[in-house]
């Protein structure tokens, strides 16, 4: 299928207070798309745990340090990049909040949430320091 | 968001409405809980019927609440749940710890 995408991009600085900006711009895409209710709900969570990251594991609240967000919109996906500044993170040694001994953890559930709700998740270092995480969500697909 | 609390019987029930999130949200639960904790109170149901967001902070608050309440030898149940926590519950396989009502009337009579 031939598409042709257009580019949406923010930078924002590393402060929780832009979380409901973020979300709203989010929003928009999603409604622009014409997913569903339901999925631009979890898409919209996806994005905002994501950059909630950023801000405040990769970023540290440094507000010298930006989060860049940016949205690929398509015919047939939705692909949204969210990059930070930090020192990165190796994502395999995540804790599983499945496992019994997690079970009731109080934190460590947000990755698990963006993998169950987007068709696509990786996670880059990035060579200039930093991660990127990498989402792709089908039009579609639930 | 807002938190009313109010009583049937011995038991407390906290009717939480709008947004359970990083931050504001998730700090007035965990307030509201540990103020029922400090006046004694065991039995204690969280109405989350009128909640139209929550996020993986407030999923960790709940918890959170769960286990602070049961330490301190307190029971803390959920009362009605949208079909967004209760998929964020299933998933990440929290029904299996919380005892979860769709009736107060249930809720209530079960401690």
């Amino acid at each position: 299928m031939k598409t042709t995408a257009n580019r949406i991009e923010v930078s924002i600085g590393s402060a929780l207070e832009y979380l409901d900006l973020v979300q709203t711009l989010t929003d928009c895409v999603t409604t622009f798309m014409g997913f569903d209710d339901d999925t631009a709900h979890w898409i919209g969570m996806s994005v905002r745990e994501t950059v909630t990251n950023a801000i405040q594991h990769g970023n540290k609240l440094d507000q010298t340090k930006k989060v860049e967000i940016r949205f690929d919109v398509a015919s047939d996906q939705l692909e949204i990049s969210v990059k930070d500044q930090g020192s990165g993170f190796q994502v395999d040694n995540l804790p599983n909040p499945l496992d019994p001994e997690n079970l009731l953890k109080p934190s460590g559930r947000g990755i698990f949430y963006i993998r169950s709700f987007m068709d696509e998740v990786e996670f880059r270092p990035l060579s200039r320091g930093g991660m990127e995480v990498h989402m792709v969500k089908k039009v579609g697909s639930n | 968001m807002k938190i009313e609390n109010r009583t049937v019987g011995d038991v407390h029930i906290l009717d939480v409405s709008g947004k359970i999130m990083l931050g504001e949200g998730t700090m007035a639960v965990r307030n509201s809980v540990r103020e029922l904790l400090k006046n004694g109170t065991k039995k204690i149901i969280l109405n989350l019927g009128d909640v139209n967001y929550i996020d993986s902070s407030g999923i960790g608050e709940l918890v959170s609440s769960f286990t602070t309440v049961t330490n301190q030898g307190g029971q803390l149940k959920l009362l009605n749940l949208t079909k967004k926590i209760q998929e964020l519950l299933a998933i990440t396989k929290l029904l299996t710890v919380f005892q979860v009502y769709d009736s107060e009337q249930a809720a209530v009579a079960s401690f």
